[in-house]
């Protein structure tokens, strides 16, 4: 058919006659050289004017060599990170079922929230009587995470749930401590399932880790922790709802037995996503956790922070922790930075802790209410419990087709002799067009598959997800190894070398050597 | 609620093909007693327009440095930065990511990643780069432990030039890990003896430059001693901009070079989110904490960029990990490549001159107020002056005339005996009219 110029306007069927191109771009996938590679030394995006003149105060210090900094102009740089932002996977893009990594919606309301001069262009060291409204808000926030936990304080400076564990601990040998206990009590207990986080913390603050083992239906079980317990025990860590996506179902008198011993019970809160509303940590006997805000209070991950991990904590603890923390006065607010002639331990950072992400975490909050959040954890297990009810019959469910929270556990027993691994299974939903679930985490089962769908899904969308992980799946049951050896095919880039990356180090552009030289140094 | 997609009647047949009759049997794992049959009483759900209200009013009750003469620094400054790094970093693909964990579609946040360990490398002048901590203090703290593990040696010296918040949090980091620290007085004129400080049991010695008081320090003879003794030398900075003014730490010695990138690409956002830098020396890497990206080839022999060196992490390694560090600052990362990349060489060494320059006027009108004094013989584009009287009330009295005058030494260091002292911060941001502002109203207050 031929549109009134004689330009054809339908295309003819040529198959998939794909060829290599002269750019190596693929339509609107454009291969993007590095910074290092098309800057300039002498280019510059940003107009400034050269200072009058003036006698420098350097001293002998100043530079004066060359650092080596390209740059580009404005519109060579927008084009240069909006192509790379091009080659990344991002929830607002499409489903993201990383296990254990909460990808929900991220609503940007709150991103102009965080954004308001008054939130964004405060100094953090600028006169306390300037900055009321930024300590009413921390306090604001502070007060809605201790009513969902039904806690008695909550530190608010850590800058991420690593960070938030590193603050709770902290608080639990400074209490062992005030008691006259810390040469005794040197062991931290730490389940099989855990997050590599927690026994990295444990070590980090001189605790000698001992493992819990898991029990057959994937949970902690009072008998092992009883087992374990003794005078030496400091504490027990334990994610809850635990990494299967379980929740530990014995926790209460998991507490017990700690508290009974004179030990202290840290909660991994990563997951509190699946219970915000239902269930109050304080209510299960737990005496510090982390709220990682940008999983349960969804500011964005941002291709790996920044985060921030404020820790709740039970009135056994609440005197220890760090400075800096707010006094309320009426409606005037003190902030306490000094941490001389109180029982605080200390200081874990500079400064108050991530103003930008609670200004976020609490726009979610206020936009949710206390309606909002029950029903977004609600759905939250119910997509959850939807992807395991549907796809229970093709793979493998490691504990038992038994309801599960936020995120369903799948295992690789299914996969066995199709010659496809959960790596090869994951790859291949990336030309599906989707995030692979978390893989190979937790490490208790056997290529364990972690997904973890979140309440942003319509139901619509978790139908197309479930059909197509049925496709993936009978066809790796029938054989057909091809889809999944050598996947992704469509991505930016095939499989990686992560061997040779590791092995020589390549961490850094260097300017490469002139072709003469390079030439020479083969020969 | 807007955020959720499901509506009841997808609700019930979801339960249904479950093969439920009500949510709460999803929940049957909890303790009966325990789940909660009504939403906690608390406010409930809003629309956005009464988020934004309630959240304006909190806003309106502080005072914006772009609203008021602002003089304010010692660890945090406040710089332009283009709008054009806003637009970017607010990007879905950027901002709604994971960390890279499936190279083959994040190569936009890796080679990000790789372009900022260069930048990074090149400022400092230094070997290598990860791909950022939380920010500039707790990249101090996990820079001692780091040079714990090099040394072999539990013992850190801290100048008392380096940041007090940085010091406490290096020293509540050791208290708990039952490392040894010493920490130096507060060094206001740059005088301290730290040479006499270094022996053989010292595992590093942490100098700040330009120093709290604004003081850039030679790390030349500090670093020659610390190799002498096996020790380390960490140079801290926390105003990354300093660093295209003065010779780099990388020049002078220095092993672990560690600081605060906020004033390129970010905002001052009350005291966070921040971007830590954090670079060493090749022979190093092994022992560095966070997060990595390198340079790889991918099945068809093309350029890529993967997460690498993994085994040093926590996720490997658990308790025998270099740091329990998982999340790093990748957002406020790319926000300072971005501004980097706009600035380019000679921006940036344009932008450090205008920095200067503003102080040096800045230090010739305050030196012409009656009863103060610039403390500093060299400085960058911050330093510490002595006013009659209480700094504390000289700051706030300058806040009620609507002017940010900087912070006291008091407020950081309390109990010292250092109550007259106040840090003051010019950046380009700063115009004649804000420094005269400042000079008739300090001249009003002292």
């Amino acid at each position: 058919m031929l549109n009134n110029q004689g330009r054809p306007t339908t295309p003819k069927d040529t198959g998939s006659a794909a060829h290599k191109t002269f750019t190596g771009n693929r339509g609107l996938q454009m291969e993007e050289a590095l910074l290092f590679e098309s800057g300039r030394l002498d280019v510059t995006g940003v107009d400034l004017d050269e200072p009058a003149p003036f006698v420098s105060r350097l001293g002998a210090l100043e530079r004066h060599d060359e650092i080596g900094l390209p740059g580009l102009s404005e519109p060579e740089t927008m084009r240069h990170y909006v192509r790379l932002s091009q080659k990344n996977y991002a929830i607002d893009s499409g489903l993201y079922p990383l296990g254990s990594c909460t990808m929900k919606h991220n609503p940007r309301l709150n991103e102009s929230m965080a954004r308001l001069p008054g939130f964004a262009d405060i100094h953090p060291l600028q006169p306390q009587s300037t900055v009321q409204g930024a300590l009413a808000l921390i306090e604001e926030l502070a007060g809605w995470l201790m009513t969902l936990t039904n806690m008695e304080a909550v530190a608010m400076s850590p800058k991420a749930g690593a960070h938030g564990e590193y603050c709770g601990m902290a608080a639990i040998k400074a209490a062992i401590a005030a008691k006259g206990e810390g040469a005794l009590r040197k062991v931290v207990l730490v389940p099989e399932s855990a997050h590599g986080t927690n026994p990295a913390t444990a070590a980090a603050i001189g605790f000698e880790v001992r493992s819990v083992p898991a029990g057959a239906d994937g949970n902690v079980h009072p008998d092992a922790v009883r087992a374990l317990m003794g005078p030496d025990v400091a504490a027990i860590m334990l994610t809850n709802p635990n990494t299967c996506g379980l929740f530990e179902r014995e926790i209460v008198e998991i507490a017990q037995i700690l508290h009974d011993g004179g030990g202290y019970f840290y909660c991994d809160g990563a997951n509190f996503n699946a219970i915000v509303g239902k269930v109050r940590p304080g209510d299960l006997g737990i005496d510090a956790m982390h709220i990682n805000l940008h999983k349960t209070f969804s500011t964005p991950h941002g291709g790996g922070g920044p985060g921030a991990g404020p820790v709740v904590l039970s009135s056994r603890l609440a005197p220890f922790a760090p400075v800096p923390f707010i006094k309320r006065d009426g409606d005037t607010f003190a902030l306490v930075e000094d941490a001389s002639g109180t029982q605080a331990l200390g200081r874990l950072t500079a400064f108050h802790g991530q103003m930008g992400m609670f200004v976020r975490a609490l726009s979610y909050i206020l936009s949710h209410g206390a309606d909002g959040l029950k029903q977004a954890s609600e759905d939250a297990v119910l997509n959850a419990n939807y992807v395991r009810a549907r796809l229970a019959d093709l793979m493998s469910l490691p504990f038992g087709n038994r309801p599960c929270m936020h995120e369903v556990l799948f295992d690789d027993t299914w996969l066995k002799d199709t010659g496809v691994t959960t790596l090869d299974f994951a790859k291949a939903m990336i030309d599906e067009g989707y995030h692979p679930m978390t893989m190979y985490f937790p490490l208790v089962v056997h290529g364990a598959m972690l997904i973890e769908p979140t309440e942003s899904e319509s139901l619509a969308s978790l139908e197309l997800f479930i059909m197509t992980l049925r496709d993936l799946a009978m066809s790796a049951l029938r054989g057909e190894t091809k889809r999944f050896e050598g996947a992704p095919f469509y991505a930016p880039r095939n499989r990686l070398d992560e061997t040779r990356a590791a092995r020589s180090p390549v961490l850094r552009w260097t300017k490469p050597a002139p072709i003469v030289e390079a030439k020479a140094a083969a020969e | 609620m807007r955020y959720l997609p499901l509506s009841e009647d997808d609700r019930a047949g979801m339960l249904a093909r479950i093969g439920v009759s009500h949510v709460d049997e999803l929940f049957a794992d909890v303790p009966t007693h325990l789940l909660l049959k009504e939403p906690l009483d608390l406010p409930r759900r809003k629309g956005e327009l009464d988020v934004a209200r309630q959240l304006g009013r909190m806003a309106a009750r502080n005072v914006a440095a772009s609203s008021v003469p602002f003089f304010v620094g010692a660890g945090a400054y406040k710089h332009h930065v283009p709008a054009t790094v806003d637009h970017l970093v607010q990007r879905s693909e950027f901002l709604t990511s994971y960390t890279p964990y499936q190279p083959e579609i994040s190569q936009g946040t890796l080679q990000y990643l790789f372009e900022f360990q260069t930048q990074v490398a090149l400022l400092t002048g230094m070997d290598v780069a990860n791909a950022s901590m939380y920010d500039g203090s707790t990249g101090t703290a996990e820079a001692v432990l780091m040079a714990h593990r090099v040394t072999r040696r539990k013992k850190a010296v801290l100048s008392g030039g380096l940041h007090p918040h940085y010091a406490e949090v290096v020293r509540t980091q050791s208290q708990l890990a039952s490392d040894e620290v010493v920490t130096l007085d507060p060094d206001v004129g740059a005088t301290e003896d730290i040479l006499a400080q270094i022996d053989d049991t010292t595992s590093c010695v942490v100098v700040q430059t330009p120093d709290f008081f604004g003081n850039p320090r030679d790390l030349t003879a500090i670093a020659e001693k610390c190799h002498a003794n096996g020790a380390l030398l960490i140079a801290v900075f926390t105003e990354v901009i300093s660093l295209a003014a003065l010779k780099s730490p990388g020049a002078m010695g220095a092993d672990i070079v560690v600081g605060e990138g906020q004033s390129i690409g970010n905002s001052l956002n009350f005291g966070g989110p921040y971007v830590g830098l954090f670079a060493t020396r090749t022979k190093y890497v092994r022992q560095m904490p966070g997060r990595l990206c390198g340079e790889t080839l991918d099945a068809e022999g093309r350029r890529g960029f993967v997460l690498t060196l993994s085994t040093r992490e926590q996720h490997i390694r658990r308790d025998k990990a270099t740091s329990n560090i998982c999340t790093n600052s990748g957002l406020c990362a790319l926000a300072f490549t971005i501004h980097m990349t706009l600035l380019g060489e000679a921006g940036l060494k344009r932008l450090a001159r205008i920095n200067h320059a503003h102080a040096v006027q800045l230090s010739g009108l305050l030196t012409g107020v009656k009863g103060v004094e610039v403390l500093n013989p060299t400085f960058f584009n911050e330093f510490t002056i002595r006013v009659p009287g209480k700094a504390v009330d000289v700051v706030e009295k300058l806040a009620a005339k609507g002017v940010l005058g900087g912070v006291p030494v008091s407020r950081v260091l309390p109990g010292k005996g250092l109550d007259d002292l106040i840090i003051v911060a010019n950046t380009e941001v700063n115009t004649d009219e804000d420094r005269a502002s400042f000079v008739a109203a300090l001249k009003e207050v002292v």
